[in-house]
């Protein structure tokens, strides 16, 4: 065991990257303080001791989804109590709000409509393009890409090309899970399989659009396919150079159907976080997103790696359905004293990562 | 920064006591990383079997009604309040029935400073307790309890513990610390016993023979100096009378309060229970506070110096009033300890090993 963190300490100093064998021992290591010091290695020398924020809204244009996956306790049937579609008002009051708030970001992602068309969605950009122009909007997972190429008989680079031509600016990274098939199967059947999403964001990628990467962890998958997903990530971020952030989400297991899923504990959080940044040395970010680990758990990985402390949000459906309990929203105040209190420095960031403010 | 980590590491591998401007270097200047490790070395050599422990137990609060009204409380009531509550004995002795139905150990029973029970009724509760239930562990009544008890029946406080002891009183519960500096009670606590009554309950507890517990709020009004102050007064008794089994931080909850504010975050919390376990070298037990942090950073906690989930709490009242009301079973406790990579354990009262899971 000494000799895995003395080989992997020498590997961060010089640059040299963490092999897949690597990266599982790691997952198998009760040494938690250990793989945390490893991270806090990694990241310090790409980011120092500054942590980003920023200041965005998130928008849940539906939670009507053609799709049924079991770690899911947001999506509803067409039929279903509690379904809703947002009228493109109320999506524009939205983002209004968040503009005079100050936000620099909209967040939005949604279920697969059945009915809606695919120009519902280039209207809802535009318009709110057009109301709020300073406004960076990060809209659509893979998932959603796929979808609306298959409602309108086009490629996937076609449908990133009108999205884009209509406001789109960049993407989240959902949707991506775990891309082990076997897993998938269990807990996301219809949804894409991990190939077609890591092919629909090499297209967006190459569109010159920025996305984020996500992993949903914590639910029936091994050791195993978490570092699968992490290599096929690094492989494809070494192709495009397109990933900003990594973001692994711990599974909320309330109101879901994953049989037998438990949840996240703070250890394994923590762990995961922490591997992701040591083995993912081509991705500049690695997220802690506070709505799904936690505020305390969240601020302590700052100490683990992580240098995004995500943004305000605002509103959250997403995660707050399956039982997480988390606040709604944050504002800059507190998260500058959440990661101050960390012992960092905060710093506002746009979408893109430009520096807008340092606290 | 680095400067502290050399000169304290030495001094933490070889036994050698910390003061207090090193224990204060460390709360305010070390990052988390290298606190925890000191703390989690310090963790494995008192424990180098690896378990992590808990009680199975159940809060009773007899009464919500409070002389002492502290503003960073949120439970106590006036007498004359519509929700203000007094349990009689029947309903102790059924929730007890409970607590032994579900395997449980220790009874944690502990309330406000009710205006008008005296000593005989607690004496009479703890026989009729012991002649049920003579399995059950009575860890009940903290300092501020045993003092207001003592003056309200006239009896002088070691009279009062001696008496408490006798009709069954096991061991002392160490809540009402808050911070023992007097400076911090007289802003967040001012009608509460100050810190040297809170130490001379915890002496006399000892000498009787009975072990207790103690506690630290933080996160309210004290100072890093104050939580330092706090942790050498505990250290100090200890070195007396090595009458306490275990030390329990846990943070203030503003919910409901008069005080408000906010609470201490994850950073904080880890941080003051590494330093606990540095100072505390002759305290065996930390525990980590579930009830105050959530099972995720409780596991996270177990790396910070923590050896001990403390209890089960079939029933938690005080807390859940400040708005904070984590809940866990055993099962889930089980399971949080082994998937940190530790041999969970129920224990009793005094730390003895019940049962490996």
């Amino acid at each position: 065991m000494l000799n895995l963190f003395e080989n992997i300490h020498s590997k961060i100093e010089n640059g040299a990257r963490v092999s897949d064998a690597e990266a599982l021992e790691l997952f198998a290591s009760d040494d938690l303080l250990a793989v945390g010091e490893l991270a806090a290695l990694a990241n310090a020398k790409k980011n120092g001791d500054r942590v980003f924020f920023n200041v965005n809204r998130h928008i849940n244009y539906t939670n009507i989804c053609v799709n049924r996956c079991t770690f899911c306790a947001f999506s509803k049937g067409v039929e279903d109590e509690g379904c809703y579609t947002l009228a493109l008002n109320d999506i524009l009051r939205k983002a209004a709000e968040a503009g005079a708030a100050g936000a620099t970001e909209i967040h939005m992602v949604g279920g697969l409509h059945p009915e809606l068309p695919f120009d519902f969605y280039l209207e809802m950009l535009a318009a709110i393009k057009a109301d709020n122009p300073a406004l960076h909007l990060k809209a659509f997972t893979a998932v959603e890409i796929d979808y609306f190429a298959s409602l309108t008989g086009q490629s996937a680079a076609e449908v990133v090309a009108e999205l884009k031509a209509a406001g789109l600016d960049s993407m989240p990274g959902g949707g991506a899970e775990i891309f082990a098939p076997r897993v998938r199967e269990k807990i996301c059947p219809e949804k894409i399989s991990g190939e077609r999403w890591l092919e629909v964001t090499e297209a967006v990628h190459r569109s010159s659009l920025k996305t984020n990467a996500t992993m949903l962890f914590g639910h029936l998958e091994e050791y195993e396919d978490r570092v699968d997903h992490l290599s096929k990530l690094r492989e494809l971020q070494d192709r495009t150079g397109g990933f900003q952030a990594f973001i692994p989400l711990a599974f909320q297991p309330d109101n879901t159907r994953v049989p037998g899923a438990k949840g996240v504990g703070g250890v394994d959080a923590l762990k995961t976080l922490a591997i992701s940044r040591i083995y993912l040395d081509n991705f500049r970010h690695v997220k802690a997103y506070w709505v799904m680990l936690g505020l305390k758990v969240a601020q302590v990985a700052l100490a683990f790696g992580v240098n995004d402390f995500d943004g305000t949000v605002v509103e959250e459906k997403i995660g707050h359905d399956a039982g997480a309990d988390s606040p709604q929203a944050l504002s800059r105040e507190q998260l500058c004293t959440l990661i101050r209190k960390a012992g960092r420095t905060p710093v506002e960031r746009d979408t893109l990562y430009n520096e807008l403010r340092v606290y | 920064m680095q400067q502290i980590a050399k000169t304290i590491r030495p001094k933490v591998a070889d036994g050698t006591p910390l003061d207090r401007a090193e224990a204060l270097s460390l709360l305010t200047e070390a990052d988390l990383l290298t606190v925890g490790k000191l703390a989690d070395g310090i963790r494995r050599r008192m424990h180098p079997e690896g378990r992590v422990t808990f009680v199975v137990d159940r809060n009773v609060n007899y009464t919500n009604v409070c002389r002492s009204q502290c503003r960073f409380c949120a439970f106590y009531r006036d007498a004359d309040a519509e929700d203000a509550y007094l349990l009689d004995q029947e309903e102790i002795l059924e929730k007890i029935a409970e607590l032994v139905e579900h395997g449980g150990t220790q009874l944690l029973m502990q309330g406000g400073l009710h205006p008008e029970l005296k000593i005989d009724w607690f004496e009479r509760l703890f026989r009729r307790t012991k002649e049920r239930f003579p399995q059950v562990q009575v860890h009940s009544l903290s300092p501020a309890e045993v003092i207001h008890v003592a003056s309200l029946s006239g009896l002088s406080m070691p009279e009062c513990l001696a008496r408490l002891q006798a009709a069954g009183l096991d061991s002392v519960p160490g809540g009402g610390a808050e911070v023992l500096v007097d400076e911090v009670r007289a802003e967040i606590s001012p009608n509460k016993i100050g810190w040297r009554q809170w130490a001379a309950v915890m002496e006399e507890a000892h000498g009787l023979g009975m072990r207790t517990t103690a506690t630290m709020m933080f996160g309210s009004k004290e100072r890093p100096e104050d939580i330092v102050e706090h942790l050498f007064r505990i250290r100090e008794i200890q070195q007396r009378t090595g009458g306490f089994t275990a030390f329990i931080p846990w943070t203030y909850q503003p919910g409901n309060t008069e005080l408000g504010g906010e609470t201490a975050s994850g950073v904080e919390y880890l941080k003051v229970l590494a330093v606990s376990r540095l100072v505390l070298d002759n305290v065996d037990n930390i525990q980590a506070s579930w009830v105050t942090q959530g099972a995720g950073m409780a596991q996270v906690a177990l790396f910070f110096g923590a050896n001990d989930l403390g209890g089960t709490m079939l029933e938690e009242n005080v807390v859940a009033a400040a708005g904070c009301s984590f809940r866990m079973s055993q099962e889930e406790v089980v399971e949080l300890a082994r998937g940190a990579g530790f041999v969970p354990a129920k224990r009793n009262t005094l730390y003895e090993i019940l049962e490996e899971y």
